[in-house]
């Protein structure tokens, strides 16, 4: 086990939340840029995912339900199976009415997750949260990193097939023209149901291994922001419909998001308790920039090459 | 609990719907002429209070001589966020709206935190003594915010029937490209729908900081009420959300009688999810 520490420690530190990031980041071009599916509720999925994991492989405790000591994987898996089974709930509802209406019912699913974990004691010790979540395989903070990586890849790996089979194509005519897709004889309901399932499950994954790296999470750590708010602007800076995209922008992202932290840090003692307002205001400002100048993003999506169809005289 | 209490209980409903009636009227006037979600209207609720605060504390004028100053301010701040903002993007899809929308929300509250910092505040400190009537308590300041919704609305409701710009909003908001090919001037009708919507929402503001207490993410928490009450009236339908503000509000307040108070938004979230389910279109009828 080699422990690192110094600037290595916190590089370590900062790739395994960018790597985190970027799987959140991907599970939501999977909804919103290949399918254009509008899903604010990231945090919930995200948060089901982690306390799935956390109440799956803690040892006993008299606080929160839980004790069940199950090996990682395991943990990971169920994260996965919970949060698909509540988009398949959320999407059963909304996923033939308009966007906005999914877009309404993940934010407020989101929340009700949130405050289910906050006030029911019993199953997740309410706001004082779920310590001792140990990292698997007795792992340190670099081979962690190294399970984060791997999923990463393994998720990237996953998607981009998906984006390239006749699946992912079917997602996008739905995405550009529903009534043409509609026309040649796809299942939109169905199609967008499986979209919006699988992003959720990846977020799950996500959640799962938050809860795994961070060791400790209660419910504070699921507000709207943290949650959801930073991956949208990591998916639409990065270039949303791009899986590359969504992995540069996760990074950028919470690059410029930790280099703020430096410096709000050193403001002066007065200024301090406005630091987290600050860091906000500036990631909102550079949403708005971005929307207004480069709506593509940094990496925009591939555009398949079509032959220009026969010019007829007319 | 004896018949007085959930009377009482009904009173808060009724006050928490008056307060939720006129934000889901804005969200439900923007949505059907603009066409998409605004998810920066509870932070814009609490931008119209906190502008009421600055001139409660800066010119120690009371709180019904600051109201007017305030309705202005919001309407001009959603005025000035329309033209600079989304204007822009209209060109693009309406989703895109929604997401500036959501990055908006954010920033006006942390704005709000910026200024006035994130410690809870009132408009005056001290008790309003109650009435009792019937055996519920009634404070003045409870009075104010039903009525003064009632005048807003009623105010609301002679515009939009009665004024050239009123018809040209409803008719707008049927069919945004009828209204263009007969003549009325669409950025005209934006303009006036962002100073409606913007003052509604600061009076919504105002009365929600009344009845409980100021703080930068009181908008935001009442974001979801909101959106339940104008999709259970019919999205996009105006009149509608009055009669959605009110079954929301009362059944949130009625709900404590049963379930802990920690769960107030669930209640929303349950009968918006409910009415989507057996009749999406809302209760008075909208536009899919």
């Amino acid at each position: 086990m080699i422990e690192v520490s110094g600037f290595l420690g916190y590089a370590v530190f900062f790739l395994s939340l960018a790597g985190i990031y970027g799987i959140l980041a991907l599970g939501l071009n999977v909804q919103w840029g290949f399918t254009g599916l509008f899903n604010i509720g990231i945090a919930g999925f995200f948060a089901v995912g982690a306390y799935t994991a956390a109440i799956l492989t803690t040892p006993p405790s008299a606080s929160h339900l839980g004790g069940y000591g199950l090996p990682f994987l395991a943990g990971a898996g169920a994260a996965m199976l919970l949060s698909g089974l509540l988009a398949v709930a959320i999407g059963l509802i909304t996923l033939n009415l308009r966007t906005d209406y999914l877009a309404i019912a993940t934010i407020g699913i989101a929340e009700i997750v949130r405050l289910v974990f906050k006030n029911e004691a019993w199953l997740t010790n309410g706001v004082r949260g779920i310590p001792g979540i140990s990292r698997p395989w007795d792992a340190g903070a670099l081979g962690y990193l190294g399970v984060i990586v791997a999923a990463l890849l393994l998720v990237y790996l996953a998607i981009e097939r998906a984006r390239r089979s006749p699946w992912g194509r079917v997602l996008r005519a739905i995405r550009e023209n529903e009534p043409a897709a509609e026309a040649a004889g796809k299942n939109i309901f169905r199609f967008r149901l499986e979209a919006f399932v699988f992003g959720s499950m990846i977020m799950g994954l996500g959640g799962a291994l938050y809860a795994h790296f961070v060791g400790f999470i209660s419910p504070e750590a699921f507000e709207p922001l943290y949650g959801t708010f930073l991956i949208w602007v990591m998916l639409i800076a990065g270039g949303s419909g791009n899986n590359r995209g969504a992995l540069l922008g996760a990074f950028l992202i919470w690059l410029v998001w930790s280099a703020t932290e430096i410096f709000t840090s050193r403001l002066p003692a007065e200024l301090v308790t406005q630091a987290g307002a600050l860091r906000v205001l500036l990631i909102g400002l550079l949403l708005q920039v971005i929307l207004l100048l480069r709506p593509e993003g940094l990496l925009p999506e591939h555009q398949p090459k079509v032959k220009p169809a026969p010019q007829s005289k007319e | 609990m004896v018949l007085a209490d959930y009377l009482q209980l009904l009173s808060y409903g009724i006050i928490l719907g008056s307060i939720l009636t006129l934000g889901a009227i804005g969200v439900s006037l923007i949505f059907g002429i603009l066409g998409f979600a605004h998810f920066a209207h509870g932070d814009l609720m609490a931008v119209g209070a906190y502008a009421a605060l600055t001139v409660v504390v800066g010119l120690n004028w009371p709180i019904w001589a600051a109201f007017p100053f305030a309705l202005a301010a919001t309407a001009v701040v959603s005025l000035v966020i329309d033209q600079t903002l989304y204007r822009r993007l209209r060109r693009t899809a309406p989703v895109i709206l929604l997401i500036s929308s959501f990055g908006m929300a954010l920033i006006l509250r942390s704005v709000i935190q910026l200024v006035w910092g994130s410690q809870d505040r009132v408009y005056e400190s001290g008790i309003q003594l109650p009435i009792l009537i019937g055996g519920v308590a009634i404070r003045p300041n409870h009075i104010i915010i039903v009525g003064g919704s009632i005048v807003l609305v009623a105010l609301l409701h002679v515009f939009l029937r009665h004024t050239r710009m009123g018809k040209a909003m409803r008719a707008m908001s049927d069919n945004v490209d009828l209204a263009r090919i007969s003549g009325i001037d669409t950025e005209r009708v934006i303009i006036w729908t962002w100073i409606l919507g913007g003052a509604l929402a600061a009076a919504a503001g105002i009365f929600l900081a009344m009845e409980t207490r100021l703080h930068p993410t009181m908008g935001w928490h009442m974001l979801l009420p909101i959106f339940a009450a104008a999709i259970l009236g019919g999205i996009g339908r105006p009149y509608g959300a009055i009669a959605g503000g009110m079954v929301i509000g009362i059944a949130q307040e009625m709900s404590t009688a049963f379930w802990s108070p920690a769960y107030k938004p669930a209640i929303a979230f349950g009968l918006m999810v409910l009415m989507l389910i057996i009749r999406p279109t809302g209760l008075v009828g909208a536009r899919r």
